[in-house]
Protein backbone atom coordinates (compact mmCIF):
# COMPACT_ATOMS: atom_id res chain seq x y z
CA UNK A 1 0.00 0.00 0.00
CA UNK A 2 1.32 2.87 -1.56
CA UNK A 3 2.37 6.13 1.18
CA UNK A 4 -0.27 8.94 1.67
CA UNK A 5 2.57 11.56 0.76
CA UNK A 6 2.30 9.95 -2.99
CA UNK A 7 -1.16 9.60 -3.22
CA UNK A 8 -1.47 12.21 -5.72
CA UNK A 9 1.49 10.90 -7.46
CA UNK A 10 -0.33 7.58 -8.01
CA UNK A 11 -2.76 9.14 -9.98
CA UNK A 12 -0.84 10.25 -12.57
CA UNK A 13 -1.15 8.99 -16.32
CA UNK A 14 2.05 7.57 -15.80
CA UNK A 15 1.69 5.64 -13.62
CA UNK A 16 -1.78 4.27 -14.61
CA UNK A 17 0.11 3.42 -17.91
CA UNK A 18 2.92 1.54 -15.32
CA UNK A 19 -0.02 -0.40 -13.63
CA UNK A 20 -2.14 -1.25 -17.00
CA UNK A 21 0.69 -2.07 -19.30
CA UNK A 22 3.80 -2.47 -17.27
CA UNK A 23 5.05 0.30 -19.62
CA UNK A 24 7.54 2.22 -18.02
CA UNK A 25 8.14 5.87 -19.23
CA UNK A 26 10.17 7.17 -16.98
CA UNK A 27 12.95 5.03 -18.87
CA UNK A 28 12.93 7.71 -22.11
CA UNK A 29 16.00 9.67 -21.97
CA UNK A 30 14.86 11.82 -25.09
CA UNK A 31 16.82 10.04 -27.66
CA UNK A 32 14.18 11.17 -30.81
CA UNK A 33 15.02 7.90 -32.49
CA UNK A 34 11.08 7.08 -32.58
CA UNK A 35 9.72 10.16 -33.75
CA UNK A 36 12.16 9.86 -36.45
CA UNK A 37 11.08 6.63 -37.62
CA UNK A 38 7.72 7.63 -36.98
CA UNK A 39 5.88 7.81 -40.79
CA UNK A 40 3.06 9.90 -39.23
CA UNK A 41 5.30 12.27 -36.71
CA UNK A 42 4.66 15.19 -39.38
CA UNK A 43 1.00 15.13 -39.12
CA UNK A 44 0.92 15.15 -35.34
CA UNK A 45 0.29 17.92 -33.11
CA UNK A 46 3.40 16.30 -30.57
CA UNK A 47 5.77 13.50 -31.45
CA UNK A 48 6.12 10.17 -30.28
CA UNK A 49 8.75 11.44 -28.28
CA UNK A 50 7.20 14.31 -27.03
CA UNK A 51 4.22 11.80 -26.04
CA UNK A 52 6.66 10.32 -23.53
CA UNK A 53 7.91 13.81 -21.91
CA UNK A 54 4.82 14.57 -21.54
CA UNK A 55 4.17 11.37 -19.53
CA UNK A 56 7.38 12.03 -18.16
CA UNK A 57 6.52 15.41 -16.53
CA UNK A 58 3.33 14.47 -14.71
CA UNK A 59 1.18 17.68 -14.93
CA UNK A 60 -2.67 17.25 -15.17
CA UNK A 61 -2.52 19.33 -18.42
CA UNK A 62 -0.36 17.77 -20.40
CA UNK A 63 -1.83 14.56 -19.53
CA UNK A 64 -5.31 16.55 -20.68
CA UNK A 65 -3.37 17.63 -23.33
CA UNK A 66 -2.72 14.31 -24.39
CA UNK A 67 -6.02 13.09 -24.57
CA UNK A 68 -7.48 15.58 -26.59
CA UNK A 69 -4.60 14.71 -29.36
CA UNK A 70 -4.55 14.27 -32.75
CA UNK A 71 -2.02 12.44 -32.14
CA UNK A 72 -2.93 9.25 -30.97
CA UNK A 73 -5.48 8.31 -33.41
CA UNK A 74 -2.59 9.28 -36.21
CA UNK A 75 -0.52 6.78 -34.78
CA UNK A 76 -0.41 4.05 -37.23
CA UNK A 77 0.33 0.92 -34.95
CA UNK A 78 3.48 0.55 -37.69
CA UNK A 79 5.26 -0.44 -33.91
CA UNK A 80 8.48 1.14 -36.07
CA UNK A 81 9.16 3.33 -32.57
CA UNK A 82 9.36 0.42 -30.41
CA UNK A 83 11.57 -1.40 -32.83
CA UNK A 84 14.38 1.52 -32.68
CA UNK A 85 14.13 2.41 -28.70
CA UNK A 86 16.87 1.49 -27.41
CA UNK A 87 15.15 1.31 -24.05
CA UNK A 88 12.44 -0.59 -25.49
CA UNK A 89 9.56 1.34 -24.46
CA UNK A 90 6.79 0.31 -25.57
CA UNK A 91 5.17 3.23 -27.04
CA UNK A 92 2.37 1.66 -29.36
CA UNK A 93 0.80 -0.09 -26.23
CA UNK A 94 1.17 3.84 -24.41
CA UNK A 95 -0.89 4.89 -27.36
CA UNK A 96 -3.54 1.64 -27.51
CA UNK A 97 -4.02 3.28 -23.19
CA UNK A 98 -4.64 6.50 -24.48
CA UNK A 99 -6.84 6.10 -27.33
CA UNK A 100 -9.36 3.73 -24.56
CA UNK A 101 -8.72 6.40 -21.76
CA UNK A 102 -9.51 9.24 -24.72
CA UNK A 103 -12.83 7.67 -26.52
CA UNK A 104 -13.86 6.41 -22.65
CA UNK A 105 -13.60 10.23 -21.42
CA UNK A 106 -15.27 11.93 -24.03
CA UNK A 107 -11.94 13.36 -24.99
CA UNK A 108 -10.96 12.30 -28.87
CA UNK A 109 -9.83 15.25 -30.86
CA UNK A 110 -12.48 17.19 -33.42
CA UNK A 111 -9.89 16.43 -36.25
CA UNK A 112 -10.44 12.49 -35.89
CA UNK A 113 -13.70 11.49 -35.87
CA UNK A 114 -13.27 10.17 -39.33
CA UNK A 115 -10.78 7.65 -37.56
CA UNK A 116 -12.96 6.69 -35.32
CA UNK A 117 -15.87 6.35 -37.29
CA UNK A 118 -14.14 4.01 -39.77
CA UNK A 119 -13.02 1.70 -36.45
CA UNK A 120 -16.09 1.90 -34.71
CA UNK A 121 -17.81 1.21 -37.96
CA UNK A 122 -15.45 -1.69 -38.32
CA UNK A 123 -15.90 -3.71 -35.29
CA UNK A 124 -19.60 -3.11 -35.49
CA UNK A 125 -19.51 -5.02 -38.76
CA UNK A 126 -17.53 -7.92 -36.84
CA UNK A 127 -19.88 -7.86 -33.79
CA UNK A 128 -22.76 -8.63 -35.94
CA UNK A 129 -21.57 -10.79 -38.64
CA UNK A 130 -18.47 -12.22 -37.18
CA UNK A 131 -16.80 -11.15 -39.74
CA UNK A 132 -15.70 -8.19 -41.56
CA UNK A 133 -18.77 -7.43 -44.03
CA UNK A 134 -16.52 -4.62 -46.25
CA UNK A 135 -19.63 -3.23 -48.44
CA UNK A 136 -21.67 -2.54 -44.89
CA UNK A 137 -18.24 -1.12 -42.99
CA UNK A 138 -18.31 1.04 -46.12
CA UNK A 139 -22.27 2.38 -46.02
CA UNK A 140 -21.77 2.49 -41.99
CA UNK A 141 -18.76 4.70 -42.46
CA UNK A 142 -20.22 6.89 -44.84
CA UNK A 143 -23.37 7.30 -42.60
CA UNK A 144 -21.22 7.90 -39.99
CA UNK A 145 -19.19 10.58 -41.83
CA UNK A 146 -21.11 11.89 -43.95
CA UNK A 147 -18.53 11.24 -46.76
CA UNK A 148 -21.07 10.01 -49.41
CA UNK A 149 -19.14 10.45 -52.48
CA UNK A 150 -15.63 9.26 -51.27
CA UNK A 151 -14.73 5.94 -53.20
CA UNK A 152 -17.97 6.26 -55.97
CA UNK A 153 -15.14 6.26 -57.95
CA UNK A 154 -13.55 2.83 -57.54
CA UNK A 155 -16.21 1.08 -56.17
CA UNK A 156 -17.94 -0.32 -59.47
CA UNK A 157 -14.64 -1.50 -60.29
CA UNK A 158 -13.73 -3.55 -57.33
CA UNK A 159 -17.30 -4.77 -58.04
CA UNK A 160 -15.76 -5.89 -61.77
CA UNK A 161 -12.93 -7.20 -60.39
CA UNK A 162 -14.85 -9.74 -57.77
CA UNK A 163 -13.19 -7.86 -54.97
CA UNK A 164 -17.24 -6.82 -53.58
CA UNK A 165 -18.68 -9.53 -51.69
CA UNK A 166 -22.49 -8.39 -52.00
CA UNK A 167 -23.55 -10.40 -49.20
CA UNK A 168 -22.10 -10.54 -45.40
CA UNK A 169 -20.58 -13.74 -44.90
CA UNK A 170 -22.22 -14.84 -41.27
CA UNK A 171 -20.44 -17.11 -39.26
CA UNK A 172 -22.23 -19.83 -37.35
CA UNK A 173 -21.34 -19.03 -33.84
CA UNK A 174 -22.53 -15.46 -33.76
CA UNK A 175 -24.16 -15.20 -30.24
CA UNK A 176 -20.64 -16.79 -29.22
CA UNK A 177 -18.75 -13.03 -31.17
CA UNK A 178 -21.54 -11.21 -29.98
CA UNK A 179 -20.91 -12.29 -26.25
CA UNK A 180 -17.14 -11.29 -26.69
CA UNK A 181 -18.63 -8.02 -27.05
CA UNK A 182 -20.90 -7.45 -24.26
CA UNK A 183 -17.90 -8.88 -22.04
CA UNK A 184 -15.23 -6.59 -23.28
CA UNK A 185 -16.03 -3.01 -25.27
CA UNK A 186 -19.64 -2.76 -24.60
CA UNK A 187 -19.23 -4.17 -20.84
CA UNK A 188 -20.76 -1.35 -18.00
CA UNK A 189 -18.61 0.14 -16.53
CA UNK A 190 -17.17 -0.77 -13.08
CA UNK B 1 -0.05 -33.89 -42.89
CA UNK B 2 -3.11 -31.17 -42.81
CA UNK B 3 -2.12 -27.17 -42.10
CA UNK B 4 -5.14 -24.90 -40.63
CA UNK B 5 -5.87 -21.66 -42.88
CA UNK B 6 -6.86 -18.65 -41.46
CA UNK B 7 -7.74 -16.91 -44.28
CA UNK B 8 -9.49 -13.79 -42.07
CA UNK B 9 -11.57 -11.15 -43.64
CA UNK B 10 -9.36 -9.56 -46.33
CA UNK B 11 -8.56 -12.41 -48.03
CA UNK B 12 -12.16 -13.64 -48.93
CA UNK B 13 -13.25 -10.37 -50.07
CA UNK B 14 -11.31 -7.22 -51.39
CA UNK B 15 -8.10 -9.02 -51.51
CA UNK B 16 -9.56 -12.53 -52.89
CA UNK B 17 -6.83 -12.93 -55.00
CA UNK B 18 -3.83 -13.63 -52.19
CA UNK B 19 -6.36 -16.36 -50.92
CA UNK B 20 -6.50 -17.88 -54.40
CA UNK B 21 -2.74 -17.91 -55.09
CA UNK B 22 -1.88 -19.14 -51.63
CA UNK B 23 -4.19 -22.25 -52.18
CA UNK B 24 -3.29 -22.54 -55.53
CA UNK B 25 0.51 -22.58 -55.38
CA UNK B 26 -0.36 -25.15 -52.10
CA UNK B 27 -2.25 -27.60 -54.21
CA UNK B 28 0.58 -27.37 -57.34
CA UNK B 29 2.92 -28.54 -54.39
CA UNK B 30 0.46 -31.10 -52.79
CA UNK B 31 0.00 -29.42 -49.44
CA UNK B 32 -2.75 -29.89 -47.76
CA UNK B 33 -4.10 -26.56 -46.52
CA UNK B 34 -7.97 -26.71 -44.37
CA UNK B 35 -10.07 -23.52 -43.50
CA UNK B 36 -10.35 -23.61 -39.85
CA UNK B 37 -14.29 -23.83 -39.31
CA UNK B 38 -16.45 -20.91 -38.47
CA UNK B 39 -13.70 -18.56 -38.20
CA UNK B 40 -13.86 -14.92 -36.97
CA UNK B 41 -12.50 -11.93 -37.71
CA UNK B 42 -9.12 -10.66 -35.68
CA UNK B 43 -10.25 -7.79 -35.04
CA UNK B 44 -7.13 -5.71 -36.59
CA UNK B 45 -6.31 -2.32 -35.80
CA UNK B 46 -9.97 -1.50 -34.95
CA UNK B 47 -10.42 -3.51 -31.91
CA UNK B 48 -6.84 -3.05 -30.13
CA UNK B 49 -7.33 1.33 -30.88
CA UNK B 50 -10.19 0.76 -28.94
CA UNK B 51 -10.46 -1.77 -26.79
CA UNK B 52 -7.76 -4.25 -25.11
CA UNK B 53 -9.24 -6.66 -24.13
CA UNK B 54 -11.36 -7.01 -27.41
CA UNK B 55 -8.23 -7.80 -28.86
CA UNK B 56 -6.83 -10.14 -27.32
CA UNK B 57 -10.57 -12.39 -27.30
CA UNK B 58 -11.09 -12.42 -30.90
CA UNK B 59 -7.83 -13.48 -31.68
CA UNK B 60 -8.12 -15.87 -28.79
CA UNK B 61 -10.97 -17.82 -30.39
CA UNK B 62 -9.81 -18.31 -33.24
CA UNK B 63 -6.73 -20.37 -31.68
CA UNK B 64 -9.39 -22.08 -29.39
CA UNK B 65 -11.32 -22.96 -32.59
CA UNK B 66 -7.88 -24.05 -34.48
CA UNK B 67 -6.77 -26.42 -31.10
CA UNK B 68 -10.31 -27.80 -31.21
CA UNK B 69 -9.61 -28.72 -34.49
CA UNK B 70 -5.91 -30.11 -33.99
CA UNK B 71 -3.98 -28.16 -36.14
CA UNK B 72 -0.43 -28.47 -35.23
CA UNK B 73 0.51 -25.47 -37.30
CA UNK B 74 -1.62 -22.53 -38.17
CA UNK B 75 -0.83 -20.67 -41.80
CA UNK B 76 -1.98 -17.05 -41.32
CA UNK B 77 -1.08 -15.61 -44.67
CA UNK B 78 -2.20 -11.31 -43.97
CA UNK B 79 0.33 -9.93 -42.22
CA UNK B 80 -1.83 -8.12 -39.59
CA UNK B 81 -4.13 -11.04 -38.88
CA UNK B 82 -0.29 -12.98 -38.20
CA UNK B 83 0.69 -10.20 -36.05
CA UNK B 84 -2.17 -9.81 -34.16
CA UNK B 85 -2.68 -13.59 -33.51
CA UNK B 86 1.11 -13.84 -32.66
CA UNK B 87 0.77 -11.25 -29.97
CA UNK B 88 -2.35 -12.38 -28.64
CA UNK B 89 -0.82 -15.75 -28.24
CA UNK B 90 2.50 -14.38 -26.74
CA UNK B 91 0.72 -11.90 -24.03
CA UNK B 92 -1.91 -14.94 -22.95
CA UNK B 93 1.39 -16.82 -21.92
CA UNK B 94 2.84 -14.38 -20.08
CA UNK B 95 0.17 -13.75 -17.92
CA UNK B 96 -1.58 -16.61 -16.36
CA UNK B 97 -4.51 -13.63 -15.01
CA UNK B 98 -5.27 -12.53 -18.31
CA UNK B 99 -5.55 -15.77 -19.90
CA UNK B 100 -8.13 -17.03 -17.29
CA UNK B 101 -9.74 -13.53 -18.28
CA UNK B 102 -9.80 -14.41 -22.02
CA UNK B 103 -10.58 -17.85 -21.40
CA UNK B 104 -13.44 -16.50 -19.38
CA UNK B 105 -14.62 -14.12 -22.02
CA UNK B 106 -14.53 -16.88 -24.98
CA UNK B 107 -16.04 -19.08 -23.11
CA UNK B 108 -13.72 -22.66 -24.81
CA UNK B 109 -11.11 -24.23 -23.85
CA UNK B 110 -7.49 -22.45 -24.66
CA UNK B 111 -4.16 -24.18 -24.44
CA UNK B 112 -1.88 -21.32 -26.46
CA UNK B 113 0.26 -24.13 -28.36
CA UNK B 114 -0.63 -23.91 -32.08
CA UNK B 115 2.77 -23.23 -34.37
CA UNK B 116 1.87 -19.75 -36.23
CA UNK B 117 3.45 -19.28 -39.51
CA UNK B 118 3.04 -16.34 -41.78
CA UNK B 119 3.38 -17.36 -45.55
CA UNK B 120 7.19 -16.74 -46.12
CA UNK B 121 7.58 -19.21 -43.15
CA UNK B 122 5.06 -21.69 -44.95
CA UNK B 123 7.18 -21.22 -48.32
CA UNK B 124 10.22 -22.17 -46.35
CA UNK B 125 9.31 -24.83 -44.72
CA UNK B 126 6.87 -26.46 -47.62
CA UNK B 127 8.09 -25.18 -51.08
CA UNK B 128 11.27 -23.61 -51.67
CA UNK B 129 13.21 -27.21 -51.44
CA UNK B 130 10.66 -28.25 -53.87
CA UNK B 131 10.73 -25.18 -56.48
CA UNK B 132 13.05 -25.90 -59.07
CA UNK B 133 11.60 -29.08 -59.31
CA UNK B 134 8.14 -27.42 -60.40
CA UNK B 135 9.88 -24.84 -62.21
CA UNK B 136 8.18 -23.59 -65.63
CA UNK B 137 9.60 -20.59 -66.56
CA UNK B 138 12.40 -18.27 -64.24
CA UNK B 139 10.91 -14.88 -63.14
CA UNK B 140 13.47 -12.84 -65.07
CA UNK B 141 12.62 -9.71 -63.28
CA UNK B 142 14.23 -6.89 -61.09
CA UNK B 143 11.99 -6.64 -57.69
CA UNK B 144 11.64 -4.98 -54.91
CA UNK B 145 10.15 -7.07 -51.92
CA UNK B 146 8.30 -4.88 -49.62
CA UNK B 147 7.56 -6.94 -45.89
CA UNK B 148 5.59 -3.98 -44.53
CA UNK B 149 5.15 -3.22 -40.82
CA UNK B 150 3.55 -6.14 -39.24
CA UNK B 151 5.56 -9.14 -40.79
CA UNK B 152 8.59 -8.25 -38.66
CA UNK B 153 7.05 -6.24 -36.00
CA UNK B 154 6.89 -6.85 -33.32
CA UNK B 155 10.47 -8.38 -33.13
CA UNK B 156 10.50 -9.41 -29.72
CA UNK B 157 7.48 -11.45 -30.32
CA UNK B 158 7.40 -12.57 -34.02
CA UNK B 159 11.15 -13.39 -34.05
CA UNK B 160 11.07 -13.27 -37.50
CA UNK B 161 13.56 -12.56 -39.95
CA UNK B 162 16.11 -9.40 -39.44
CA UNK B 163 13.57 -6.35 -38.00
CA UNK B 164 15.59 -4.10 -40.38
CA UNK B 165 16.60 -4.85 -44.15
CA UNK B 166 15.05 -8.54 -43.34
CA UNK B 167 16.16 -11.24 -46.01
CA UNK B 168 13.81 -13.93 -46.46
CA UNK B 169 11.62 -12.66 -49.12
CA UNK B 170 14.14 -11.70 -51.41
CA UNK B 171 15.51 -15.02 -50.64
CA UNK B 172 12.62 -16.81 -52.05
CA UNK B 173 12.91 -14.45 -55.24
CA UNK B 174 16.08 -15.26 -56.04
CA UNK B 175 15.17 -18.93 -55.73
CA UNK B 176 12.42 -18.33 -58.60
CA UNK B 177 15.12 -16.35 -60.78
CA UNK B 178 14.40 -12.96 -59.79
CA UNK B 179 17.13 -9.99 -58.94
CA UNK B 180 15.31 -8.72 -55.39
CA UNK B 181 16.60 -4.89 -55.38
CA UNK B 182 18.61 -2.85 -52.65
CA UNK B 183 16.35 -0.41 -51.52
CA UNK B 184 15.27 1.64 -48.41
CA UNK B 185 11.27 1.00 -47.54
CA UNK B 186 11.65 -2.62 -47.36
CA UNK B 187 9.69 -2.33 -43.44
CA UNK B 188 8.27 1.30 -43.63
CA UNK B 189 4.19 1.49 -43.04
CA UNK B 190 1.92 1.84 -46.34
CA UNK B 191 -0.82 3.91 -43.88
CA UNK B 192 -2.64 0.60 -43.12
CA UNK B 193 -5.23 1.06 -41.34
CA UNK B 194 -6.27 4.79 -42.91
CA UNK B 195 -7.09 3.21 -46.29
CA UNK B 196 -10.69 4.44 -46.18
CA UNK B 197 -10.29 7.41 -43.41
CA UNK B 198 -6.91 9.13 -44.11
CA UNK B 199 -6.42 8.17 -48.11
CA UNK B 200 -4.24 11.67 -48.23
CA UNK B 201 -1.75 9.86 -45.58
CA UNK B 202 -1.98 6.61 -47.52
CA UNK B 203 -1.02 8.29 -50.85
CA UNK B 204 1.97 9.97 -49.22
CA UNK B 205 3.59 6.89 -47.50
CA UNK B 206 2.31 4.62 -50.23
CA UNK B 207 3.57 7.17 -52.87
CA UNK B 208 7.28 7.57 -50.89
CA UNK B 209 7.66 3.74 -51.43
CA UNK B 210 6.67 3.78 -54.83
CA UNK B 211 8.61 6.37 -55.61
CA UNK B 212 11.73 4.81 -53.86
CA UNK B 213 11.50 1.26 -55.62
CA UNK B 214 11.12 3.03 -59.70
CA UNK B 215 14.26 5.07 -58.61
CA UNK B 216 16.03 2.01 -57.56
CA UNK B 217 15.01 0.11 -61.13
CA UNK B 218 12.29 -2.25 -59.90
CA UNK B 219 9.90 -3.17 -62.43
CA UNK B 220 7.21 -4.63 -59.54
CA UNK B 221 6.98 -4.79 -55.91
CA UNK B 222 6.01 -8.12 -53.94
CA UNK B 223 4.24 -7.98 -50.75
CA UNK B 224 3.03 -10.44 -48.36
CA UNK B 225 0.14 -8.35 -46.67
CA UNK B 226 -3.46 -7.74 -48.20
CA UNK B 227 -3.38 -4.11 -46.37
CA UNK B 228 -0.41 -3.39 -48.25
CA UNK B 229 -1.62 -4.69 -51.71
CA UNK B 230 -4.73 -2.83 -51.74
CA UNK B 231 -3.02 0.59 -50.69
CA UNK B 232 -0.34 0.09 -53.31
CA UNK B 233 -2.68 -0.91 -55.69
CA UNK B 234 -6.10 0.09 -55.06
CA UNK B 235 -5.14 3.53 -54.40
CA UNK B 236 -2.90 4.50 -56.82
CA UNK B 237 -4.90 7.44 -57.79
CA UNK B 238 -3.47 8.75 -54.49
CA UNK B 239 -0.50 8.18 -54.85
CA UNK B 240 0.01 9.46 -57.88
CA UNK B 241 -1.55 12.72 -57.01
CA UNK B 242 1.05 13.10 -53.94
CA UNK B 243 4.04 12.14 -56.68
CA UNK B 244 2.38 14.68 -59.01
CA UNK B 245 3.17 11.58 -61.96
CA UNK B 246 1.89 8.58 -63.33
CA UNK B 247 3.03 5.12 -61.90
CA UNK B 248 1.95 1.77 -63.59
CA UNK B 249 4.15 -0.40 -61.84
CA UNK B 250 2.71 -3.89 -60.66
CA UNK B 251 2.34 -4.90 -57.22
CA UNK B 252 1.96 -8.66 -56.68
CA UNK B 253 1.47 -11.40 -53.78
CA UNK B 254 4.78 -13.51 -53.48
CA UNK B 255 2.09 -16.74 -53.75
CA UNK B 256 1.31 -15.18 -57.36
CA UNK B 257 5.11 -14.65 -58.50
CA UNK B 258 5.62 -17.89 -57.47
CA UNK B 259 2.40 -18.94 -59.19
CA UNK B 260 3.90 -17.15 -62.34
CA UNK B 261 7.08 -19.41 -61.92
CA UNK B 262 5.72 -22.70 -62.01
CA UNK B 263 3.70 -22.00 -64.97
CA UNK B 264 0.05 -21.31 -63.13
CA UNK B 265 -2.66 -19.98 -65.20
CA UNK B 266 -2.71 -16.44 -64.73
CA UNK B 267 -6.81 -16.37 -63.72
CA UNK B 268 -5.62 -19.25 -61.37
CA UNK B 269 -3.82 -16.36 -59.15
CA UNK B 270 -6.21 -13.50 -59.54
CA UNK B 271 -3.80 -11.61 -61.50
CA UNK B 272 -7.24 -9.90 -63.41
CA UNK B 273 -8.24 -8.42 -59.84
CA UNK B 274 -5.51 -6.17 -59.76
CA UNK B 275 -6.04 -2.47 -60.43
CA UNK B 276 -2.54 -1.77 -61.82
CA UNK B 277 -2.56 -4.19 -64.84
CA UNK B 278 0.19 -6.53 -63.93
CA UNK B 279 1.92 -6.56 -67.58
CA UNK B 280 4.98 -8.91 -68.00
CA UNK B 281 6.32 -10.76 -70.21
CA UNK B 282 4.65 -13.89 -68.48
CA UNK B 283 0.95 -12.74 -68.66
CA UNK B 284 -1.25 -12.35 -71.47
CA UNK B 285 -1.80 -14.75 -75.11
CA UNK B 286 2.20 -14.75 -76.21
CA UNK B 287 2.99 -16.68 -73.03
CA UNK B 288 -0.15 -18.33 -73.74
CA UNK B 289 0.93 -20.03 -77.02
CA UNK B 290 4.44 -20.70 -75.63
CA UNK B 291 2.84 -22.46 -72.34
CA UNK B 292 1.39 -24.77 -74.72
CA UNK B 293 4.40 -25.83 -77.04
CA UNK B 294 6.78 -26.44 -73.58
CA UNK B 295 5.97 -29.62 -72.04
CA UNK B 296 9.05 -30.18 -69.85
CA UNK B 297 9.88 -27.80 -67.11
CA UNK B 298 12.94 -25.47 -67.35
CA UNK B 299 16.06 -26.18 -65.35
CA UNK B 300 16.66 -23.08 -63.63
CA UNK B 301 19.76 -21.42 -62.36
CA UNK B 302 21.26 -21.53 -59.22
Amino acid sequence: MSSHNNHNESKTLADKILKSTQVSVAKCYQCGKCSAGCPVSSEMDYPPSMVIRMLQTRTPENEEKLLRSKTIWLCLACEMCIQRCPMEIDIPKVMDYLREKSLKENKAHEASKDIIAFHKAFLDSIEKTGRLYEVGLIADYKLRTFNLMQDVAIAPSMYMKGKLAILPDMIKDRKGVAKIFSKTIKKKEE
Amino acid sequence: MKIGLYPGCSLKGSSREYNESVVAIAKAFNIDLVEVQDWNCCGATAAHNLSKELSLALPARILALAEKEGFEELLVPCAACYSRLSVTQHELNEDQNLKNKIIDIIGMDYKGTTKIINVIQFIDKYITDQIEYKMFRPFRHDVACYYGCLMVRPHDILKFDRPEDPQSMDKVMRKIGANPIDWAFKTECCGAGFSVSRTDIVGKLSGKLIEDASDRGAELIIVACPMCHSNLDMRRAEIEKYLKKKNKMPVLYITQAIGLAIGLDEKTLGLQRHFVPVVLKETGDDYKAEKKEVTQPVETEE
